[in-house]
């Protein structure tokens, strides 16, 4: 297992190494230039003053020298300076990321605990009207356009029906609770605020559901296929053969196995949400990192894109190396 | 004695089998006439503007309504498949072009070639593809050819290893071993033999992803990077008509564009898989 | 226990299990398959009854629904089964379970795949004991001396274990350990060892005997291999087409089989001690019935050689003496037993003379793989072929056996250049070709061909068997023209007993036995001299098996080839090979000409694997076997000196010190080994 441990730890730091590598890459030798984008017309017509600029954004020296600038500044924990909001982009994701960690979490959770018994439910029950209607839900969920989605739900919901609040956080005139976590659903409760609570969660139900729409989708199939082909094996047989009833079956034999690609799924699914949380947080005016990392990309902030980039990057791999282990804990062949 | 069902017929069997494969396809040639056919279809020009109506609802002259600048919503959404279908098309074909032939070389070639070509996928799947594309259409600047670039880097990897192991599963096949005993050369093993029996699973993976391409691009558009407005495309026309919750359908009926033709590729790529591999097939 | 089992009549003993007119059907697209149609027997306490036939000929279905352990589409369409006088098919589902585990205990065919892979054995093995209402800690406990008497050395240590740290001979024992667990009435074993090597068969056959003595458990044993059964089995039940058609005392049906299709099915088998004068096996032509449409007269009449004009009307089972029933009109008629029907006589052909030229000679054969396991692990080095000396003379067949991992296959693909041998070297003809480049062999491939072991994987499934057999013709340039091409495909179908009716087809439309004969044609294709044939029987059916043996045997007579035949199964070897080489984890440890081995076999390897082999002569056979036990050893890291002193019961001090190298002891009968023969 410690061998195990060292050798996915020592991957996952070459990528990451790796990883910096390639934003570094992509921002520093691509045809557009950074400097003329951010610079207005006629600040970029002034030759003194782009090589100013350049000089003070260290653009003119070598490339390796400004990789290991790049690596350097990295370890001290500087990530650059976003260019539209004039601080470091460390702050910025500090102040944005609980709002996309909230939103993202509570998808996850909604993703678990509807994919996972629906897609056990399908597999089970085969063919049966509860296997067409996972089929159908899973089909719609990888099949509609996040941000459409998000609007069709606004506009039903909000828009015409007047059930659900509107975009954002909270109600624009309500006050955020005192600031410990940044997730508003503990941070209330901390204080002990049920008001806030209960806003904060109310602005939460449209946005996970439509962030988490595809990941369920994406569950619920892997489910249902893995405990099928769980499901026909023979221990499965032989779990019957000792007089096992059909539901002990299921959750001794079936499921220990069916779920462990689940697992892996799950990991890969929760960095997508965070992923995905750019088109949803869009729509819904979600003051998180995706709609950050949106009007980053518009403004064409270009520190601030790779450093949400190269961030997201190693929360993959983390992420990736914590589904490695689970699923070498959950599986005993892959251990060795 | 119970009754017993009489068995059902070929035809009927292929029709419970085939039946969503049938709408699937028929959605995506009917989407590929549309696009093709756009100029014809279309009862105004895509980016006509016209103050006077704006934002009329559905009916009358404007099946489907207008927008802020008074564009015809239907005309838009004709127009909008050319680009969706052929982003989506060259997306997966080329990205699977690029990684089948990556996955094949690895598999085929093995060592240090290997190595290299797999950990490179390693890499560019650590990061997550709408995020990374993202960043490099932001680099490469606003477009569709640019767009396209930037996903294709993000697209390739799952190709190859798809490849990869397709290749690698049937080299371990004893009918290789026999091909090699017979003498052919590794050429002629690799195009008669290993690779009409690895396409399958490709062909399926290929279908499947084009509706998936199709969604990442409208999403990036969306976001602003996939075309230069005023370009009619469905997901920057989503965008475009993300605020109007009143005027529902600037958003809404685009992105039923988007939703039928993702449908009908999977509908179709099922169908695919159902044909190639008879052991997924439901009795 | 009840150690008078064997005085008792039959008569007297009380019934367990008793099946009758059971049909089980499966409602698929195509049809009606009707799997089990009829079947009717009755087990009694403490008995051992053998259920055998070929594939698909209902046992396990017969044994699936005992359990009521079907699954759609298949379902019990009428019939009773009665376990202790109590209607199984009407059993409330608690009842059921009682049952299930309870009294009836099941075993099925692959051990690799009937323990849960990701749960500790403590867990399932103790589990078959909680639901049935033993507390945990008892189970615990009785799981532990469970494991020790299924003979599995450290059973505390075993308990903690994942099934994946088990050989599958290990896994055998713990599934046998679950379903005893709750000491059974019944114990249904679905082929326990035919996914097992057949030394670890030995083992596990003396186990089912132990258990049936030791807890009085009744035992239905189902198994294609009629050896196997009349290893253990007082009874047989010889099914075909979902049809019981012969039943009785073991020992009477195998010495006077009255129908003729276990009279086919016995006659397909060489024994280890049959005459093999001719070396041709007797077979019956075609295949068992379609389970869609059945035949409305006698199911077998279609194959059989003594068919009648009455075998239009369906037999019953018909009384054919004390014990005894059979499914055939024949053996009503009196009780004289089936003989041979009249063959087309073949001029023997004499035994092929060895012209003492060598076509293969292979010295100091090496082959190593390396496995790597992750970045950081150091690589493992499997030694599969470690220094083979072997010459194989023009117009022989040599055999080569040994347990699975012995390197019979490496070495087989070795000789034929699929893998670059490590070192040593490999004189084809008198030319080198152990380090010869790709290309430089290319030009060889033509004399050297080969017949693979998995009919399903060996042929390429997207091209038609026309496309199959003309693309060598074409590459080696062996035809000149399209007609020349056609005709020469049409004369290898022919040559391998298919008609040119094959030749638009795809391979999936052939059963395993034709397609292997495609196969052969294949190898046939380009005129080779030696054809290395991998265990090309083994995932056959035996009256198939005996099919592909007379082909062989007749090809080599006709076209004058040499074969390197591997198998596992030592009577077919014996039967088909002139020379056979034992292989042991890599190594040689006994090379002989067939009789000599079977009658003198030197090394005590040999001598333990022809002891493990079931054969006909029925129960008892196996006491005074051999009775050797551990588990082969591991090529990753093999034992010192000689390899198999680790399981050798005349092993010494010196075999762990330094390895034995073949000497010659007999006339060409070489054995590695330092006290060849002195057991």
């Amino acid at each position: 297992m410690l061998r195990f441990l060292i050798a996915r730890v020592s991957v996952m730091l070459v990528l990451a190494l790796l990883a910096t590598l390639v934003v570094f890459l992509i921002t520093n030798t691509v045809p557009g230039d950074p400097v003329l984008a951010q610079l207005g017309d006629q600040a970029a017509s002034d030759p003194v003053f782009v090589a100013e600029w350049r000089h003070q954004y260290g653009l003119d020296r070598p490339l390796w020298n400004r990789y290991v600038i790049f690596l350097n500044d990295l370890r001290q924990g500087d990530l650059g300076r976003s260019i539209r909001s004039h601080r470091p982009v460390l702050d910025d994701v500090e102040e944005y990321a609980p709002a996309t960690l909230e939103l993202a979490t509570i998808s996850f959770v909604l993703t678990l605990v509807v994919g996972i018994p629906l897609g056990i439910l399908a597999a089970v029950k085969r063919d049966s009207w509860v296997d067409h209607l996972a089929r159908g839900i899973s089909l719609l969920g990888v099949s509609s356009p996040t941000f459409w989605l998000a609007f069709i739900l606004l506009a039903v919901f909000y828009g015409y029906l007047q059930i659900a609040p509107g975009p954002g956080r909270l109600d624009p005139i309500a006050l955020p609770p005192p600031t410990v976590t940044g997730a508003y659903l503990i941070d209330s409760v901390l204080a002990g605020d049920w008001e806030s609570f209960h806003d904060a969660a109310a602005h939460m139900v449209l946005p996970s559901i439509v962030l988490a729409a595809a990941t369920i989708g994406l569950i619920t199939r892997t489910t249902r296929a893995s405990v099928l082909e769980s499901i026909g094996q023979d221990y499965v047989r032989m779990g019957r053969a000792k007089g096992l009833r059909e539901s002990l079956v299921i959750l001794r034999h079936v499921l220990p196995n069916a779920l462990v690609p689940v697992v892996t799924l799950g990991g890969l699914a929760y960095a997508n949400l965070l992923s995905g949380a750019v088109l949803t947080e869009t729509v819904f005016s979600w003051p998180g990192l995706g709609r950050y990392t949106f009007l980053s990309a518009a403004a064409l902030d270009f520190p601030a894109i790779m450093a949400i980039t190269l961030l997201v990057a190693v929360t993959y791999l983390v992420i990736n190396l914590l589904t490695d282990i689970s699923y070498a804990i959950l599986d005993p062949r892959v251990r060795q | 004695m119970a009754t017993l069902p009489l068995p059902a017929s070929r035809w009927r069997r292929w029709r419970h089998q085939y039946a969503l494969a049938a709408l699937g396809g028929a959605i995506v040639l009917g989407w590929m006439i549309v696009a093709i056919a756009a100029q014809v279809l279309a009862p105004y020009a895509p980016s006509a503007v016209d103050l006077t109506t704006r934002l009329l609802p559905p009916g009358g002259l404007h099946l489907l309504g207008t927008d802020e600048l008074g564009r015809d919503v239907l005309s838009r959404m004709i127009f909008g498949a050319r680009i969706s279908l052929v982003t989506g098309v060259v997306v997966v074909t080329v990205g699977a072009a690029i990684g089948t032939i990556l996955g094949g070389i690895a598999a085929y070639a093995g060592g240090l070639i290997e190595e290299a070509i797999m950990r490179l996928t390693d890499l560019v799947l650590c990061f997550p593809p709408i995020i990374l594309a993202l960043a490099i259409g932001a680099a490469l600047g606003i477009g569709t050819t640019n767009t396209i670039i930037a996903m294709l880097v993000v697209w390739w990897p799952k190709f190859a290893r798809l490849a990869r192991s397709l290749v690698l599963q049937q080299r371990s096949l004893e009918y290789v071993d026999a091909a090699l005993v017979a003498g052919y050369g590794p050429a002629r093993i690799l195009v008669r033999h290993i690779i009409p029996n690895s396409i399958g699973p490709l062909v399926v993976l290929v279908t499947l992803d084009v509706g998936n391409a199709i969604i990442i691009f409208a999403g990036l558009s969306f976001l602003g990077l996939g075309v230069v407005p005023p370009t009619a495309e469905w997901g920057s026309m989503i965008s475009e008509g993300r605020e109007l919750v009143a005027q529902w359908w600037v958003a809404s009926f685009p992105g039923v564009a988007i939703l039928s033709i993702v449908l009908g590729f999977n509908f179709l790529g099922d169908g695919v898989r159902d044909w190639l591999d008879p052991r997924s097939r439901r009795y | 226990m009840n150690a008078d089992i064997g005085s008792v009549t039959p008569d007297e003993r009380q019934v367990v299990l008793e099946v009758e007119d059971l049909r089980t059907w499966f409602f698929t697209d195509q049809g009606i398959a009707r799997a089990v149609d009829g079947v009717s027997f009755s087990v009694h306490a403490g008995e051992t009854v053998g259920i055998v036939g070929e594939s698909g000929c209902g046992k396990s279905v017969t044994a699936l629904s005992v359990m009521r352990l079907l699954e759609a589409p298949a379902r019990i369409v009428s019939g009773t089964i009665r376990f202790r006088g109590r209607d199984v098919c009407a059993m409330r589902r608690a009842d059921l379970r009682a049952m299930r585990g309870g009294d009836v205990a099941m075993v099925f065919q692959d051990p690799m795949t009937s323990l849960n892979p990701v749960l500790r054995i403590a867990r399932q093995l103790s589990e078959a004991m909680t639901i049935h209402g033993v507390s945990g800690l008892e189970a615990a406990r009785r799981g532990v001396a469970l494991l020790g008497s299924m003979g599995i050395a450290a059973p505390e240590r075993a308990m903690t274990s994942y099934p994946h740290q088990f050989s599958g001979g290990m896994r055998q024992r713990v599934v046998l350990a679950m379903g005893m667990s709750n000491e059974p009435a019944l114990l249904l074993a679905d082929e326990p060892t035919t996914a097992l090597d057949v030394t670890i068969q030995a083992q596990i056959l003396d186990l089912l005997r132990d258990l049936n003595r030791d807890f009085g458990t009744a035992i239905v044993l189902i198994s294609h291999d009629l050896g196997v059964i009349a290893t253990i089995c007082a009874r047989v039940i010889v099914m075909y087409a979902g049809e019981v058609v012969e039943q009785g005392p073991t020992v009477e049906v195998l010495a006077n089989p009255r129908h003729p299709y276990t009279w086919a099915l016995l006659n397909a088998r060489p024994g280890l001690d049959t005459d093999r004068g001719d070396r041709r096996l007797i077979t019956v032509e075609g295949m068992p019935p379609d389970p869609l449409s059945q035949p409305s007269g006698c199911r077998f009449a279609p194959r059989c050689p003594f068919r009648q004009p009455v075998c239009d009307e369906h037999p019953p089972l018909l009384d054919t003496g004390p014990d005894r029933l059979a499914r055939c009109w024949l053996a009503r008629e009196s009780d004289r037993p089936l003989l041979h029907p009249p063959r087309a006589s073949r001029q023997t052909a004499p035994e092929a003379v060895p012209a003492a030229t060598a076509i293969m000679e292979v010295t100091g054969l090496v082959k190593y793989f390396r496995l790597r396991r992750g970045l950081l692990a150091r690589p493992h080095v499997v030694r599969a072929v470690d220094g083979v000396d072997l010459t194989i003379e023009r117009g022989e067949v040599m055999g080569v056996v040994g347990e699975s991992g012995c390197g019979k296959s490496t070495f087989a693909r070795t000789l034929l250049r699929l893998y670059k041998p490590d070192a040593g070297s490999i004189r084809f003809d008198g030319q080198e070709i152990a380090a010869a480049s790709a290309a430089a062999i290319r030009p060889l491939r033509r004399r050297l061909q080969m017949v693979f072991q998995n009919p399903y994987a060996s042929l390429n499934p997207r091209m038609t068997v026309d496309a199959i057999l003309a693309e060598p013709l074409r590459y080696h340039g062996l035809t000149n023209s399209a007609d020349d091409t056609r005709r020469r495909v049409d004369e290898l179908l022919g040559l391998v007993g298919l008609g040119s009716s094959a030749r638009g087809r795809y391979p999936h439309e052939f059963s395993g036995g034709q397609r292997q004969r495609i196969s052969i044609a294949r190898a046939l294709a380009v005129q080779p001299d030696f054809i290395v044939a991998d265990e090309p029987i083994s995932a056959l059916d035996v009256n198939i098996q005996a099919q592909i043996v007379n082909l062989m045997i007749d090809l080599r007579e006709r076209l004058g080839l040499t074969y390197l035949f591997i198998a596992h199964d030592l009577a077919v070897v014996r039967h088909i090979c002139d020379r056979i080489m034992v292989l042991h984890l890599g190594q040689v440890a006994e090379i002989a000409p067939a009789d000599d081995l079977f009658t003198t076999p030197l090394h005590p390897y040999t001598r333990y694997l022809i002891s493990a082999q079931p054969s006909l002569h029925g129960i008892g056979s196996g006491t005074n076997r051999q009775k050797l036990s551990g588990e082969p050893a591991n090529a990753i890291d093999p034992p010192s000196g000689c390899r198999f002193h680790t399981r050798c019961p005349i092993a010494r001090k010196i075999c762990a010190e330094s390895a034995p190298s073949p000497r010659m002891l007999r006339l060409r009968h070489e054995v590695a080994c330092h006290f060849a023969g002195e057991f």
